[in-house]
């Protein structure tokens, strides 16, 4: 990968400067590239990872990971099905996989009962839907390479050879 | 009257370090951003510490083989033919030791005739002076300029070879200067060593951090490796410091000395980090690849803001280490570092504590995360400008 988006990727708030000198390239080919990336769709979008355990609100949300079992569509396979289901706004993600079942969709609500009702009237009920099995989410330890804990202390001494 | 205890002649001679006292006072300060760590900032990569704990599980508790365990001295054969084309016989020719500084004093008193001179290129790491002293020999200091990258010449090295000059001690890349030497410059520096019959201790502990071209280990150069005692570890590069453990790899007779004398002194390394050494040397490189690319681009970083700040630093070829050069202020090394550290609350290294020539430098180590370094090369520049 383009040590460009390589950087990128660690820390989307590096500026321009700063990763021409980590490239060692001209600032200038650097901005055209990214926008480039952009154009391209290779670069979607820019956000911030947020620890939401830490966050207080008074409700917290709630994710459930959800099994789907489908039956693909004639000439569209799979991806018509899908996509029935991932323009809902509660499906912040959904995969097709290989093994014993087809789509893995992460829905999130605002408690165990919005997320009940969407599978029980929105998702169950669809006509390529065989089946579905809910996984609640109880806690998460690491997400897309950040672990959901505080930075371990520096145990180094200050001065050593 | 009971009789008073008295100290070894050699040892109370030995000269303390000098800025002992600046170090207590680093120790005592809160909220101090220090550059002055000579290790990695980043802990010993999962699998080797995984490896580790399962071998305690095992229950791999046990003394080892004193030249270590034939596993990971089989793997370093491997890896060091494979990489390298270096062979060394696993039996006769590899030495587990408790990092390199143990091996540095195990080549030392093997090889040492008391008042044999071993020459020093300087600035150097703190412990090459003292062990040779405590192995009989004597030190001898080579200057090196700055003006030339802290590099050592076949000249400089030639000039100070005596009759009784019997070792070079070389370490590249150098601790605290960076400098590193391409094989061109290796090779000129090996006819030297040839045409004085001198044993070279090559202390590589920093080679997997070499950033602008690749590490050539001196044992590789021609006729140099029945001449070279090689020695490498597992701290740097693996961020393993605390594990202590390190090896050595030479001429037979050489590495049969220093077996004896570490049999009887040590007796060997401890298992469990040998057994994550074992991984490290095995397991996956990838993130060896992350890591150096890691330092380069705080390494870029670093340099560019300290020669804007006037603070002049040439690039390192290899380590995390700048060294930059403080005599623009007017003062001196220690009382530069001194009040930095007591205006804006940052740690250096002065140069001195690395011998003479390291007057009117400091090493700050970039081994600290970006925002660290960020916020540390503010600080500095702050306390440039007000001087």
């Amino acid at each position: 990968m383009d040590p460009i988006l390589q950087l990128l990727q660690k820390d989307a708030r590096l500026t321009l400067q700063e990763i021409a000198k980590s490239t060692r390239s001209k600032v200038d080919k650097v901005k055209k590239k990214i926008a480039k990336y952009e154009k391209d769709g290779v670069i979607l979008a820019y956000k911030t990872v947020i620890n939401k355990e830490l966050v207080k609100e008074k409700s917290r949300s709630v994710r459930a990971l959800i099994e789907v079992n489908v039956v693909p569509q004639k000439d569209l396979g799979f991806d018509k099905v899908a996509e029935r289901i991932y323009r809902f706004p509660e499906v912040t993600s959904c995969y097709l996989l290989s093994g014993s079942y087809d789509l893995l969709i992460v829905v999130e609500g605002r408690d165990l009962h919005t997320v009940s009702q969407f599978v029980a009237e929105k998702l169950s009920p669809m006509e390529n839907v065989r089946g579905t099995v809910t996984h609640f989410l109880l806690k998460k330890y690491k997400e897309d390479g950040i672990l959901l804990k505080g930075k371990d202390a520096d145990r180094r001494l200050a001065i050593t050879y | 009257m009971p009789k008073k205890i008295t100290i070894s002649n050699v040892v109370s001679q030995m000269q303390p370090s000098g800025i002992r006292a600046f170090f207590d006072l680093v120790l005592g300060m809160k909220d101090v951003i220090s550059l002055g760590v000579g290790e990695p900032d980043f802990v010993t990569p999962w699998h080797i510490r995984e490896s580790a704990i399962f071998s305690l599980e095992e229950g791999y508790t046990s003394y080892t083989s004193n030249k270590g365990l034939v596993k990971l001295r089989t793997y370093l054969a491997q890896d060091l033919k494979r990489r390298h084309g270096l062979r060394y016989d696993i039996d006769e020719q590899i030495l587990v030791t408790v990092g390199v500084s143990e091996g540095v004093d195990l080549a030392l008193r093997a090889l040492l005739e008391y008042g044999e001179e071993v020459l020093i290129p300087s600035p150097s790491y703190v412990s090459y002076g003292p062990v040779t002293q405590l192995a009989g020999g004597t030190p001898v200091l080579i200057p090196l300029k700055a003006s030339n990258g802290f590099k050592l010449t076949p000249r400089e090295l030639e000039r100070h070879i005596t009759p009784d000059t019997k070792a070079l001690l070389l370490n590249y890349p150098c601790n605290p200067t960076g400098t590193s030497y391409t094989k061109k410059e290796l090779l000129a520096l090996n006819k030297v060593v040839h045409r004085h019959g001198l044993v070279v201790i090559s202390d590589e502990v920093y080679d997997e951090l070499t950033y602008d071209f690749d590490h050539t280990p001196f044992a590789t150069l021609p006729g140099a490796k029945d001449r070279t005692v090689y020695l490498n570890g597992f701290s740097k590069s693996w961020a393993m410091t605390g594990w202590r453990v390190g090896y050595a790899c030479g001429p037979r007779e050489v590495i049969a000395a220093m077996t004896k004398i570490h049999q009887y002194t040590i007796m060997c390394v401890p298992i469990t980090s040998q057994m994550a050494a074992c991984e490290a040397v095995v397991g996956p490189r990838a993130l060896l690849d992350e890591m150096t690319r890691e330092y380069a681009r705080r390494r870029a970083f670093v340099i560019d803001r300290l020669n804007k700040m006037g603070l002049s630093c040439r690039r390192p070829e290899g380590t995390f280490y700048a060294f930059a050069s403080v005599k623009k202020t007017g003062l001196s090394s220690v009382v530069f570092a001194s009040r930095l550290l007591k205006d804006q609350r940052v740690a250096v290294v002065p140069g001195t504590a690395f011998g003479p020539e390291g007057e009117g430098f400091v090493r700050m180590s970039f081994a600290s995360s970006m925002d660290k370094l960020k916020e540390a090369m503010q600080r500095i520049e702050a306390f440039v400008k007000k001087l």
